[in-house]
C-alpha cells in the first residue's frame, strides 16, 4: 500500500537531567513539561473535534475526512509558503481560501447527493473521500513528509525549567481565540443563530425561510477552515504528511465521544484531556504505544460513561 | 425457505464453481495467477463476513483486516513458533478473533452507528501497533516466514493447485451458509435490525444480541480467511493487515453488493484484479496505477451515490425485470388465526401505577393510574402534548419510567427492555408505520411470530404458517410475498397489525392506528378492531379521531398536561366539562 505508517508525533522530549537538582523537583518540571505539550497537542485535537461537532450538528453525520482537512491545510501551506515562497501571512490567507472553497466542493461532492439517505452511506462516502484525498495528495507531493516553518520566528522561552516552545504557545493562543470566536459567532450573530436553527430542525428552519442548503455549505466551509488552521499550526511540530490527518481525526473523534457526542464544550475539553492523557502515558509508560492510549481512554469511557462528560442520555423517539 | 433458483441456473453455477479451481490441473497457468486467485478466495471469505455484519445487519465494521490479521497470525505463530498443527492454530486464531469481536461488540455495539465506526478503526490501529511493536511475540515489522500448509485426510495440500482447490471449497461452504442465513430466525432478526431497529426491538427481537452475534460471525469469517491466507502465502507481515486493507474489504463488499454473498465474491474478484488491469493501461494513463487507492476512494463515493446495492443489485434488478414473479400468493391451506394465550388468568391485563416520565424539567407524564380490563378496548385520548405517546412509550419499554410501575398481568415489567415485554405478550404498532421495508409482508410478520415464548413450534414451517394465518386475518394473505414498501399505505398498516398478531399478544397497544386512513379504510379498521375484540383480545389504543374512539372503546382515559383528568365510558367522558375544556380551550380551567 502506498501509505505512510501513521506518524507518532509530539513525543515528549525527555528534558536533560540536571544532576544538581533534586529528583522530586526534576520529576515535577518534567511532568509540567509533558502536560504543557499535551495541552498543545490537545488543542489541535480540540480544533479538529470542533469541526467534527459542527458538521455532526448540521448534518447528523460524522465526517471521516475531517482529519484530511488538516492534512490539506498543511499541504496548501507547504505549497504557497515553502514551494512558492509567498510571505507567511499571504500564504496563510491563500491556504484558508483554498480550504473554504474545498469545504463547498466537499459538501456538494460527498454529502449533498446522499443527504436524504441514512447515516451509513454518508459515513462511507466521507471515508471514500478521505482515501481519495490522501492518495491524490500522495500522487502530487510524494510520500516524503514536508517540513513547515514555525509561525513565529523564535524558538521559545524557558520558565522555571519548563521549555515553552513558541509553536506550542501559538497553538494554545489560536485555539483559545477560535473557540471564543466560535462561541460569539454562534451565540451573538444572526447567521450563527440561523446555523443553530438549521442544526436543530431542518424542516422548521426551512419553513422559517432559512436557506438550509446554504447554511450547511457554510458549516462545511467553517469546518474545513478550522481543519486547515489545525494543519497549518501542527505542521511545524510533526511535519506535513499524508497520514497526519487520519491519526488526528481519530483522536479528535475520540475526544468528541469522551466530551459528549455532538457537544461543543465537550469536544474542546475532551480534546485537551486526551492530549494530556496520552502525553503523560507516553512519558511514564511507553512511547511506541503512544497512539493506543487515546483509544484505551475511549474504551474506558464507553464502558463507564458512554454519553461522555457533558452528554445526556437520549433515547430514540417512537 | 430461501428463494428458489431455477434448476438450469443452479446446475450451471455448480459446474462453473467446481470447474474454476480445477483449471490449473488441466491447463498451464502461471504460479502468479494461481497465487492471485488464492488471494481473491481468502479475501472473499473475509468479505463475506462484511456481508453478514454490514449487508444483513446494517452495522459498520472498519476492522475486518484486523480480524483477518488475527486469523493469519494465529496460524503463523501457532505453526512456526508454537509448533502446533495447522488446524489447531487456525482454530486458535479464529477463537481469538471471535472473542475479540464479541468483546468489542458487547462493550460498544449498543451505541451503534458512528461509535461503532470509530471503535472498529481504533481496534484496527491498536492491533497494528501491537503487531509492529510487540516484537518478542509477533516478530515485529519483519513478519513471520515459513508458514506450513496442512494436510487433509491424508492429502498433502503443499501444492499451490491443491491448496487453491481446498480454499475454494471452504469459500463455497461459506457462500452457501451466508446465502442461507437471511431465511433463518437469526437472519430475519438481522435484517429487521437493519431496516428498523426500534421496531425490531419492540416486536421482540433481541437487537443487542443479534448485532453482537453478527459482529462476532463477521470476525470469525475474517479470521478463517486470514488463516487460509497465511497458509497460502507462507509469509505474513503487519502491513498485510492495516487500515488500508480494511478499506479494501469494505470497497469490495460495497462494489459487489453488500446484501448478497454473490455480490461479496464478485466485488472481491474485481478488487483483487483491478491492479492487474491497471498494469495494461496505455503509458499516458499509467499514473493511475500509482494512485489506485485514490480511484477506490472516488469509487466508494460513486457506488454510494449511484449504485447503493452494488453490482449484484443491478443483476438482481435485471433478473426481476426478466422474470416477473406472480404478485399473489397461494392461500390454500392457511389455518384460521387462533388467539389463545396459555396461562392467561382473570384480572386486569395492564395496570399502570403512579407512572411518571420526566424529561429534565418537563413532566410529560405525571403520576397516572390506568387499569385495562381483560378483553376490553381501552382508549387513551387527550390534546396534543398531553403525554399520550410518552405513556405508550413507557408502557412498551422504549422509555424507562421516572417513577411508578407497569404491570402486565401479575408481573412488574417496568424495568424490562421492549423485546422482553414482547416476549411476555405485549405487542404494539406505531403512529408512523415502522415496517421492515425491504422485507416481504410475510417476512415482516414472521419476525413478529418469532418472539420469545410464542406458543407455536420453533421451526420455520410453524413461523410461516402462523404468519400466513395472521395475514389472512387482516385480509392480505394473497399479498404475502410483496415487498412491503410496495404496498399501499392502508395495507402497510394492516401488515403492521398482522405482525403483532402473529406473536399471540395478551395486550395490543395501538398508537394512532387510524392516522392517515381514508373514510372507507377507517370503517374497515373499526370492523377489524371489533373482530379482534370479539376474539377476546385486550386492546389499549391512542387516537385523535373521536368518532372512531367512541365507536370502538369500552372505556376511555383522558390526559391533559401529563395528568389524568377523566375516565369512564365513552358517553360519560365525552360529556365531561373538563374534557371539553381541555379540547376546546373554553373557560373551564383544569387545576
Amino acid at each position: 500500500m502506498p501509505r505512510d505508517p501513521l506518524p507518532s508525533f509530539g513525543t515528549p522530549r525527555a528534558p536533560d537531567s540536571d544532576p544538581e537538582r533534586k529528583p522530586s523537583v526534576e520529576a515535577l518540571t518534567n511532568n509540567l513539561q509533558v502536560i504543557f505539550q499535551g495541552l498543545a497537542l490537545g488543542s489541535i485535537y480540540a480544533l479538529v473535534a470542533l469541526g467534527f461537532v459542527l458538521i455532526i450538528r448540521a448534518t447528523n453525520v460524522v465526517n471521516f475526512a475531517q482529519g484530511d482537512f488538516a492534512m490539506l491545510g498543511g499541504y496548501a501551506m507547504v505549497l504557497f509558503f515553502s514551494a512558492l515562497g509567498w510571505p507567511y501571512a499571504l500564504a496563510l490567507v491563500a491556504a484558508l481560501v483554498v480550504m473554504a472553497i474545498f469545504g463547498v466542493l466537499f459538501n456538494y461532492g460527498v454529502y449533498y447527493p446522499l443527504r436524504h439517505r441514512s447515516f451509513l452511506p454518508v459515513l462511507i462516502s466521507t471515508l471514500g473521500a478521505s482515501i481519495f484525498l490522501q492518495n491524490t495528495v500522495l500522487a502530487v507531493f510524494g510520500p516524503q513528509p514536508r517540513p513547515l516553518e514555525k509561525t513565529l520566528p523564535v524558538d521559545g522561552i524557558n520558565v522555571g525549567g519548563v521549555f515553552l516552545d513558541s509553536q506550542y504557545l501559538v497553538i494554545l493562543a489560536v485555539t483559545l481565540l477560535l473557540v471564543l470566536g466560535t462561541y460569539l459567532f454562534f451565540e451573538k450573530t444572526l447567521l450563527g443563530k440561523k446555523l443553530q436553527a438549521t442544526s436543530q430542525d431542518k424542516d422548521m428552519a426551512r419553513l422559517l425561510g432559512i436557506p438550509v442548503a446554504l447554511m450547511i455549505s457554510i458549516t462545511f466551509i467553517y469546518s474545513a477552515v478550522l481543519g486547515g488552521i489545525a494543519g497549518v499550526l501542527v505542521g511545524p511540530i510533526l511535519f506535513v504528511s499524508i497520514g497526519m490527518g487520519s491519526i488526528i481525526a481519530l483522536k479528535a473523534f475520540a475526544a468528541t465521544i469522551i466530551g459528549g457526542f455532538g457537544d461543543v464544550t465537550g469536544a474542546i475539553v475532551g480534546g485537551l484531556l486526551l492530549g494530556v492523557i496520552e502525553s503523560l502515558a507516553a512519558y511514564h509508560i511507553s512511547v511506541p504505544y503512544k497512539d493506543a492510549y487515546a483509544f484505551l481512554a475511549l474504551f474506558l469511557f464507553l464502558l463507564v460513561r458512554p454519553q461522555g462528560i457533558f452528554g445526556e442520555k437520549v433515547s430514540e423517539k417512537a | 425457505m430461501p428463494p428458489k433458483i431455477s434448476r438450469p441456473w443452479l446446475v450451471a453455477l455448480a459446474i462453473v464453481a467446481i470447474a474454476l479451481p480445477l483449471i490449473p490441473y488441466r491447463f498451464e497457468v502461471s504460479a502468479y495467477v494461481v497465487q492471485m486467485f488464492m488471494q481473491a478466495v481468502t479475501y472473499a471469505i473475509a468479505v463475506l463476513g462484511l456481508v453478514v455484519v454490514l449487508g444483513y445487519t446494517g452495522q459498520i465494521n472498519l476492522a475486518q483486516a484486523a480480524f483477518f490479521g488475527l486469523g493469519a497470525y494465529g496460524v503463523a505463530l501457532g505453526t512456526v513458533t508454537g509448533g502446533w498443527s495447522f488446524w489447531l492454530s487456525l482454530a486458535a486464531g479464529a477463537a481469538v478473533a471471535t472473542g475479540a469481536g464479541l468483546a468489542l461488540g458487547l462493550t460498544t455495539i449498543r451505541l451503534g452507528g458512528h461509535y461503532l465506526a470509530m471503535i472498529t478503526i481504533s481496534f484496527q490501529q491498536i492491533l497494528d501497533l501491537v503487531l509492529v511493536n510487540w516484537i518478542e511475540v509477533t516478530r515485529g515489522p519483519d513478519g513471520v516466514a515459513g508458514i506450513p500448509r496442512p494436510s487433509l485426510a491424508g492429502f498433502e495440500l503443499a501444492d499451490d493447485r491443491a491448496y487453491l482447490v481446498f480454499c475454494a471449497a471452504v469459500l463455497y461452504v461459506v457462500v452457501f451458509a451466508v446465502w442461507w442465513l437471511p431465511h433463518t430466525r437469526l437472519g430475519r432478526a438481522m435484517r429487521s435490525v437493519r431496516e428498523n431497529e426500534l421496531a425490531a426491538e419492540v416486536v421482540g427481537v433481541h437487537t443487542l444480541r443479534t448485532k453482537v452475534v453478527a459482529f462476532s460471525l463477521s470476525a470469525l469469517l475474517g479470521a478463517i480467511g486470514g488463516g487460509l491466507y497465511a497458509g497460502g502465502f507462507a509469509y505474513i507481515s503487519p502491513d498485510n493487515f492495516n487500515f488500508a486493507r480494511s478499506v479494501e474489504f469494505l470497497t469490495a463488499v460495497l462494489l459487489g453488493g453488500a446484501q448478497s454473498p454473490f455480490g461479496g465474491v464478485i466485488g472481491t474478484l474485481l478488487i483483487v484484479q483491478m491492479p492487474e488491469w491497471l498494469k495494461h493501461l496505455p503509458e499516458s494513463l499509467r499514473f493511475i496505477k500509482d494512485v489506485y487507492l485514490a480511484v477506490y476512494g472516488i469509487g466508494v463515493i460513486l457506488i454510494m451515490v449511484f449504485l447503493p446495492e452494488g453490482i449484484w443489485g443491478l443483476i438482481k434488478a435485471a433478473r426481476a425485470r426478466l422474470a416477473r414473479p406472480a404478485d399473489t400468493t397461494d392461500t390454500s391451506g392457511v389455518a384460521p388465526l387462533d388467539f389463545d394465550v396459555p396461562g392467561a388468568a382473570g384480572g386486569p391485563v395492564l395496570r399502570v401505577k403512579a407512572l411518571s416520565k420526566h424529561f429534565g424539567g418537563l413532566k410529560a407524564v405525571d403520576g397516572i393510574d390506568i387499569e385495562v380490563a381483560r378483553g376490553s378496548v381501552h382508549a387513551l385520548i387527550g390534546p396534543n402534548g398531553s403525554g399520550k405517546t410518552t405513556s405508550l412509550n413507557v408502557v412498551s419499554g422504549i422509555y424507562r419510567p421516572t417513577a411508578g410501575q407497569v404491570m402486565l398481568g401479575e408481573e412488574d415489567v417496568s424495568l424490562l427492555r421492549p423485546h422482553q415485554r414482547a416476549g411476555r405478550g405485549m405487542g404494539r404498532t406505531f403512529q408512523n408505520i415502522r415496517l421492515f421495508s425491504t422485507l416481504s409482508a410475510l417476512e415482516n410478520v414472521m419476525v413478529g411470530a418469532q418472539r420469545d415464548r410464542n406458543p407455536i413450534g420453533r421451526g420455520n414451517r410453524a413461523l410461516r404458517a402462523r404468519a400466513m394465518s395472521a395475514l389472512a386475518f387482516v385480509g392480505l394473505a394473497d399479498r404475502a410475498h410483496v415487498i412491503v414498501r410496495n404496498l399501499p399505505y392502508g395495507h402497510q398498516r394492516l401488515v403492521e397489525i398482522a405482525r403483532v398478531l402473529a406473536g399471540h399478544p395478551r395486550l395490543l397497544l395501538l398508537d394512532e392506528p387510524a392516522a392517515g386512513l381514508n373514510q372507507t379504510e377507517k370503517m374497515e379498521f373499526v370492523d377489524l378492531l371489533r373482530r379482534l375484540r370479539g376474539h377476546g383480545l385486550t386492546i389499549f389504543l391512542i387516537d385523535h379521531d373521536m368518532g372512531l374512539v367512541e365507536k370502538v372503546s369500552d372505556r376511555i382515559t383522558v390526559l391533559n398536561f401529563g395528568r389524568k383528568i377523566a375516565e369512564g365510558s365513552p358517553q360519560e367522558v365525552l360529556r365531561n366539562p373538563d374534557v371539553i375544556a381541555a379540547y376546546l380551550g373554553t373557560a373551564g380551567k383544569v387545576n
